[in-house]
């Protein structure tokens, strides 16, 4: 069975339990900013697990972009769009249990499929070959990213550069909404 | 011993609790984070498997080391850098129109 032996189970069950807090208080809480605030705790804690599983360009990728942009504009979103940002949107109680059990039945599903019988299968077929964190050359660096992004994936990547660019320009428009138009209104009255 | 079934564990939770913010919130807002937690699940089984399996498959072939599993992690992580953009754009629009972020309020194509 391969295992990330070099590294402390508790520092994984930490990580993993600052993720996993941090998504049922996403659920849980009906405030938006410490909606925020939760989901920020979950960002972390999977960026420090992408360490462990040695992905650490990916991780550092996740803590900038993630935490840094996307939080950002989330947070910047409450900002804009609440004269209140303390302000309670409550669904009714039996819409919340059905979302909830519809969450947790999917949890359980996930977690049969994903442990039981992919792992499994995985751990016993793999037997023999255990892998060494950190050590020999499965350990792959930004080098081998780079080349891939520049040869089996350039296409992808010019691809994800163009709908950036839309996005760029689409969001500016879309965000610009009516006000233009009636100032262009009242400026020509 | 950290295996590949915990990483599994943790990415179906965090996509369990993703859906459940979907279904139970009417910011909209709150929908777009339970959008992320979604896309986050995805990403950590992504990694996950590319450390625990496909990477070890080809160096014990003697090939470089694959590294699929991240290069899809990252498109997701640009795409959903763009769909947050776009949405919270549309969702100023939306508190434009109706001053308001509640969902409940955009009915307006219901028949």
């Amino acid at each position: 069975m391969q295992t990330l032996d070099p590294v402390a189970p508790w520092l994984f069950y930490l990580f993993a339990g600052a993720a996993v807090a941090g998504a049922l208080g996403v659920v849980f809480s009906q405030q938006i900013v410490r909606m925020a605030v939760f989901l920020l705790f979950t960002l972390g804690g999977v960026a420090f697990l992408y360490f462990f599983l040695e992905a650490e360009f990916l991780a550092a990728i996740q803590l900038i972009v993630y935490v840094g942009g996307t939080l950002i504009l989330i947070i910047f979103g409450v900002m804009l769009t609440s004269k209140n940002p303390f302000v309670r949107l409550t669904v009714p109680v039996p819409q919340r249990l059905l979302g909830w059990g519809v969450g947790l039945a999917l949890t359980l599903m996930m977690c049969f499929i994903g442990v039981w019988q992919i792992a499994g299968e995985l751990d016993a077929s793999h037997d023999s070959q255990g892998l060494i964190v950190g050590v020999g050359a499965e350990h792959y660096g930004v080098a081998d990213l780079g080349r891939n992004l520049l040869g089996k994936y350039a296409l992808p990547l010019e691809m994800a550069g163009v709908l950036l660019l839309v996005v760029m320009i689409g969001a500016a428009y879309i965000a610009k909404g009516r006000h233009a138009d009636i100032t262009e209104g009242e400026g020509q009255s | 011993m950290i295996g590949l079934s915990h990483f599994l564990t943790l990415s179906a939770i965090l996509f369990g609790c993703g859906v459940a913010t979907i279904l139970t919130k009417r910011n909209a807002i709150g929908i777009l984070m339970g959008v992320e937690l979604v896309l986050n699940a995805a990403n950590v089984n992504l990694v996950a498997f590319n450390r625990f399996s496909w990477a070890g498959a080809s160096v014990a072939e003697g090939a470089a080391p694959a590294v699929d599993g991240l290069m899809f992690a990252m498109f997701i992580i640009v795409l959903a850098a763009a769909e947050a953009a776009i949405a919270l754009a549309i969702f100023l629009n939306f508190y434009n129109h109706f001053t308001t972020i509640d969902i409940e309020r955009a009915r307006m194509l219901r028949g």
